[in-house]
């Protein structure tokens, strides 16, 4: 089993989530982040004064999936979540002991 | 004199209407600050609701409008105020309105003066010492401040009782210096002496709620027609004429600073144009009865453009007047003070005077230089001496890690939002040392 792991734009997560389903994927977590790559942040002015903010606002999900299907999930996410443009995001995948599901006390693929 | 229905009733709503501005400048200055100080911010208005209302039947009017006194203050015949019941209002003349009308008329004013200096001292001081500050500051100095500039004694001109800046001629027809100019001396002297917030000027301190902000100005505004309109004391004439005013003014306010922030910093902003619009109703406070509306409208705009520089002036000169208290109420009040010089006309106001530009000379802007200067120095001194006494007996600053941590929770035991249910008071809520002892008996 794989953990995958997106950074994405926020504005993206409807997309990313849609194409997910369409690929049978039953469950996700998502958590609001905030981070920089190569987009960096942006200025904002109050009353004269400029404040760089550069973390900029991202969306986390993340998805356990069995091994066979990884490239196929992180093929749906890239190409859900990508406009082109520079902050589109990163995507890891990295590998996963076990998973127990909490109601049940199954081990592994059974959990997923 | 009968009772005016029309008089009585107008004066008793734009005393409600002043009285909205304090929540208003609650609202105004809440969504400035940041999330962990939002409430006390709010609540030092709130305070200032208490002690000034409470004071103000004490001694304050009496102080203030008592008959008994000198060119700096009223005596303390009036203490207690129910002497007043079924008297007319008497100030330079008597008006056809109750004299407990004109008392709470002017109570409102003297609360958003206290109110209003709070914005200074954002996110570090002691509700103590806030407490302590707002009942000594307005007995000390606002309320012999209006003596001097509101109370007309026995005539409209002045006399014998009257405020030594009343009988001076100064005009300062909704207070401009006794509340703007006033307010905003006292929030420098006390910020001189307090201190910087942790972290001044180089840690981000952006405005947690610019919705709120523009709900305060909005406030503000509505409120204001009270102030400058109510000032007539009566349903009349120059009434119409302030409240004219100061509706033009304020639009031009609104469009005098955008226009700097889009030349300077390249965008318009929303904090901008709520500060554009205070700005602008600063200005004319002083001048709405006494100028025609395109000298109402000249003094919103100058006075947008120059406090939209004056707010800068924090960051060179190191002051940390956390909500520009000194940027727009003091800078606002002495240009509006000043262009009363150049814009006032009898053309309006037959009790007024013809500025520099109908043809009356410098005189008029020297005698409101006067009006100006002394306010601003006699706050600013018996301020700072205040705030010294302050700072070593009950101290004036909550501790470092308070602040840091957030003024709202250590001195309120209480948090503006509850935006996620794994904050404090969502699913961890059994968690606190309060909440603990109640989690332990329900189980």
């Amino acid at each position: 089993m794989k953990l995958i792991t997106a950074i994405i734009k926020p504005f993206k997560l409807e997309d990313v989530k849609n194409a997910l389903e369409g690929r049978g994927v039953h469950g996700l977590t998502v958590s609001e982040a905030s981070g920089f790559g190569r987009q960096r942040g942006h200025t904002e002015v109050y009353r004269g004064a400029e404040y760089t903010v550069d973390l900029v606002p991202k969306v986390r999900v993340e998805i356990v999936v069995d091994d066979e299907a990884v490239d196929g999930v992180v093929e749906a996410i890239t190409g859900a979540a990508q406009t082109g443009k520079i902050g589109d995001g990163k995507v890891w995948v990295i590998p996963v002991e076990t998973v127990v599901r909490v109601r049940t006390g199954e081990r592994g693929s059974a959990a997923l | 004199m009968d009772l005016s229905a029309g008089d009585t009733a107008w004066v008793l709503t734009a005393a409600a209407l002043v009285l909205l501005m304090t929540p208003g400048v609650a609202f105004f200055y809440g969504g400035m600050v940041r999330v962990k100080s939002v409430l006390n911010m709010m609540m030092m208005s709130f305070l200032a609701l208490g002690i000034v209302g409470i004071l103000w039947v004490a001694f304050g009017y009496s102080i203030a409008f008592g008959d008994d006194g000198n060119g700096f203050m009223g005596g303390f015949s009036l203490a207690g105020l129910g002497q007043l019941a079924g008297k007319l209002a008497d100030n330079g003349g008597t008006y056809p309105i109750p004299a407990l009308a004109f008392c709470m008329f002017q109570l409102m004013f003297a609360i958003i003066t206290v109110a209003l200096i709070s914005g200074a001292v954002a996110d570090r001081m002691k509700f103590l010492a806030w407490g302590i500050f707002a009942a000594v500051w307005v007995t000390v100095v606002y309320f012999p401040v209006a003596h001097w500039v509101f109370d007309f004694g026995d005539s409209a001109l002045g006399g014998p009782g009257a405020g030594w800046l009343a009988n001076l001629g100064v005009l300062d027809f909704a207070g401009g210096t006794a509340v703007h100019i006033n307010a905003g001396a006292a929030g420098l002297a006390l910020v001189i002496v307090m201190g910087k917030r942790i972290g001044f000027g180089k840690v981000p301190m952006k405005p947690h709620s610019l919705p709120l902000v523009v709900l305060g100005a909005s406030l503000l505004w509505f409120g204001w027609f009270g102030f400058n309109a109510g000032s007539a004391l009566g349903a009349n004439d120059l009434a119409a004429v302030a409240f004219t005013n100061t509706m033009v003014a304020t639009s031009a306010g609104v469009l005098g600073w955008l226009l700097v922030e889009k030349l300077r910093d390249g965008h318009a902003t929303s904090l901008g144009a709520a500060s554009g619009a205070v700005a602008g109703l600063v200005a004319i406070t002083p001048a709405c009865a006494y100028v025609a509306p395109w000298g109402a409208i000249a003094i919103g705009a100058i006075a947008a453009v120059i406090c939209a520089f004056a707010v800068t002036l924090k960051y060179k000169l190191g002051y940390d007047d956390s909500l520009d208290v000194v940027g727009v109420h003091m800078v606002g009040g002495i240009v509006g003070c000043l262009l009363i010089g150049f814009f006032a006309t009898t053309g309006v106001n037959s009790l007024g005077k013809d500025g520099l530009f109908y043809g009356g000379g410098w005189g008029v802007f020297g005698t409101q230089a006067i009006g100006a200067g002394a306010v601003l120095a006699y706050s600013f001194v018996i301020t700072i001496i205040l705030a010294v006494i302050l700072k070593y007996t009950v101290k004036l600053r909550v501790s470092h890690d308070d602040e840091q941590s957030g003024i709202d929770l250590a001195v309120h035991a209480e948090s503006a939002y509850e935006l996620g249910d794994t904050g404090g008071g969502g699913i961890f809520a059994g968690i606190g040392h309060a909440g603990r002892i109640k989690a332990e008996e329900l189980s």
